[in-house]
């Protein structure tokens, strides 16, 4: 799966650029998203963690 | 099992390929997360022993380091710890740098020799700094009762120790370089002052580096910054990885517009990556850095013999060799990726835990 399908028919840099987009846009997503897990459990992972149960 | 059917679709990569790559992505994210560099350059030689073809290899490791770069980013512009002034004027030399290895890559490869050359690029650059890794460990051990607030990324001049007593030290050797006024001279966000010529030629270098080897280059950058530039290490952390997004994001983009990009290996490796650094950054602040360095060295010596022998591989045309190859690289990678968890669940039972109940461990 390359870029290419991303947008068929447009220029090779248009083509890039949108391989850029999607690539930035899961990058903010797993950030945000990982982020309000830890929010979530990371507390409690932690204390799981440190009293071994 | 239509799920799956879906999610091959959707990533056209077959389910084990993505297991594998989120996988991998995660023990990489650990590293970058962890050591504030070295997961990208493992990408390249783990894609190039699967059998991509050099180009796509490189291209998918750029767009992976961008996305890597730019969670980083976000991160450390929180902290404030970002000189976006010096990132943009380096931007122009990496931009060059990158555009001169894409065409050395692409050139080699119409020769038929780019995964050669990559290749054995690969075996040379893993063993340099894995020797450095493991040479600054070992001098670390000896020294001992040395000072705690060394940080490894600038630990391989053991000697200087007046750049390593405090971050927000400018290290000798960069005064010295500062020093040497060549105009035009360009003010930092810190107040101190380089040569334009300086950041240029540490942007082209680095950028020639990622764009030929299809890695970050923050292993290159972040010390070139500190002790070549100089500015603050805090600074120059936050500053490379800023760094590492422009050449990411000039990567992907000039190997995107040739269509070697794959984006399914790209989505895979950042989804366990992401993961990843949360759980290595947040490991620094219970690790003692010094505990794992040398593992982190000879796991890249271990990575360079695997290249090396994924080479012969293809030379001698023995797949029993490229399976070896693999088995090494991911091996000492997953390896070292469990020392680091290992010690951090050992710290923190030791420091919010019962008391005494991780001592007996260690």
């Amino acid at each position: 799966m390359t870029g290419t399908e991303l947008l068929t028919g447009a220029s090779p840099s248009i083509q890039a650029l949108a391989v850029i987009g999607v690539v930035l846009l899961e990058a903010i997503v797993l950030y945000v998203g990982y982020g309000a897990v830890e929010e979530a459990v990371g507390s409690a992972v932690l204390d799981r963690l440190a009293n071994g149960r | 099992m239509i799920g799956s059917f879906a999610a091959t679709e959707l990533l056209g990569l077959a389910p084990e390929m993505i297991g594998l790559f989120v996988a991998f992505g995660f023990m990489v994210g650990v590293f970058f997360g962890f050591f504030g560099m070295g997961g990208s350059f493992l990408v390249t030689p783990a894609l190039l022993i699967l059998g991509y073809p050099a180009p796509v290899a490189i291209g998918s490791s750029m767009a992976f380091v961008f996305g890597t770069a730019a969670i980083a980013t976000l991160k450390h512009h929180d902290a404030g710890q970002v000189d976006y002034k010096l990132g943009a004027l380096m931007f122009v030399g990496i931009t060059l740098g990158i555009e001169l290895g894409s065409r050395l890559v692409f050139g080699l490869e119409v020769l038929g020799i780019a995964n050669v050359v990559v290749g054995v690029a690969y075996v040379l650059l893993l063993a340099a700094i894995g020797v450095l890794f493991t040479r600054s460990a070992l001098d670390t051990d000896d020294e001992d009762a040395g000072d705690n607030g060394e940080v490894g990324d600038g630990g391989e001049d053991g000697d200087d120790d007046e750049a390593e007593d405090d971050e927000d030290e400018v290290p000798a050797i960069a005064r010295k370089i500062q020093s040497y006024e060549i105009p035009p001279m360009v003010t930092l966000a810190d107040g101190s002052r380089a040569s334009l010529w300086t950041i240029s030629g540490v942007g082209g270098g680095v950028g020639l580096v990622s764009g030929f080897l299809g890695v970050g280059g923050g292993f290159v950058r972040m010390p070139a910054i500190y002790y070549v530039i100089g500015t603050s290490l805090a600074a120059a952390v936050g500053t490379s990885l800023f760094g590492g997004l422009m050449s990411g994001a000039v990567g992907a983009f000039t190997y995107g517009r040739a269509g070697v990009i794959d984006l399914g290996i790209v989505t895979a490796l950042l989804t366990g990556s992401a993961l990843g650094a949360r759980i290595g950054s947040s490991a620094t602040a219970y690790v003692d850095e010094e505990d794992v360095t040398i593992y982190f060295g000879l796991m890249l010596l271990v990575a360079s013999a695997a290249v090396g022998i994924g080479e012969l591989s293809a030379w001698l045309s023995m797949p029993i060799l490229d399976r070896l190859s693999f088995v090494l690289l991911i091996g000492s990678a997953l390896l070292v990726c469990a020392v680091i968890l290992y010690h951090g669940a050992l710290a923190v039972r030791r420091t919010r835990g019962v008391p005494g109940s991780a001592r007996s461990g260690e």
